[in-house]
């Protein structure tokens, strides 16, 4: 049972690479704020893996109630911020502009 | 026997996983990727939880912490069931209000 937790870690970590990719290269603002809403879900999860491996689970749920809030806590805070903004559109880096 | 309900749960939530990801990936718009993420993320979080809750439950000695942490892991999960899809409707509300528009078939491009 022990390996099975050992490999679905890791399965796990390596499932958030892509969500991680999208992050990165998101166009708008907000499917980075995805992203990172569900990179901190996943992380949850990962925690409370990690505390049945070692034995020590109980220190390790309490981390992962605090880290759903604050997870939820910042996705809000940041929703509410791009509310008040104009229209999210791509961006375009300013040194990348060409001069006719 | 409870070894394979495990598994099973454990198995299940990293499947939806998976379509999270590809999801994220594959999808032209804005709107139709946190339709994958949205759901496929509570989802999945959920099974991976539930797993989890019945592997203690099955190994553990009857004493107050061992309940404790099982009524633990049982309030994470109703907390992330309930504030998952709300804090994406958050995200696509606020998307909508600061006028993202859909992707239609003839604009034809990757946004």
């Amino acid at each position: 049972m022990e390996n099975l937790f050992i490999i679905e870690g890791v399965i796990l970590l390596i499932l958030m690479l892509p969500v991680l990719f999208r992050v990165v290269m998101g166009p708008t603002v907000i499917d980075r704020m995805i992203g990172v809403n569900i990179i901190g879900a996943k992380t949850t999860v990962l925690l409370i893996l990690i505390g049945t491996l070692y034995g020590r689970l109980d220190m390790f749920v309490d981390l992962a109630l605090t880290y759903a809030l604050l997870n939820y806590i910042g996705s809000l805070a940041s929703a509410r911020f791009i509310q008040r903004r104009k229209t999210p559109e791509p961006e375009v880096i300013e040194s990348m502009e060409m001069e006719p | 026997m409870t070894d394979i309900i495990t598994t099973a749960l454990l198995s299940l939530g990293l499947i939806f996983f998976f379509g999270v990801s590809v999801g994220l990936l594959r999808f032209p718009d804005f709107y139709t990727r946190s339709h994958a993420a949205a759901k496929g993320d509570t989802l999945s979080t959920t099974l991976l939880l539930l797993g989890l809750i019945l592997y203690h439950f099955f190994n553990m000695e009857l004493s107050w912490g061992s309940v404790s942490l099982c009524i633990k892991i049982f309030c994470i999960l109703l907390f992330v069931s309930i504030t998952s899809p709300t804090s994406s409707h958050a995200l696509i509300d606020a998307g909508y209000e600061s006028g993202l528009e859909p992707w239609t078939r003839d604009k034809g491009e990757d946004r």
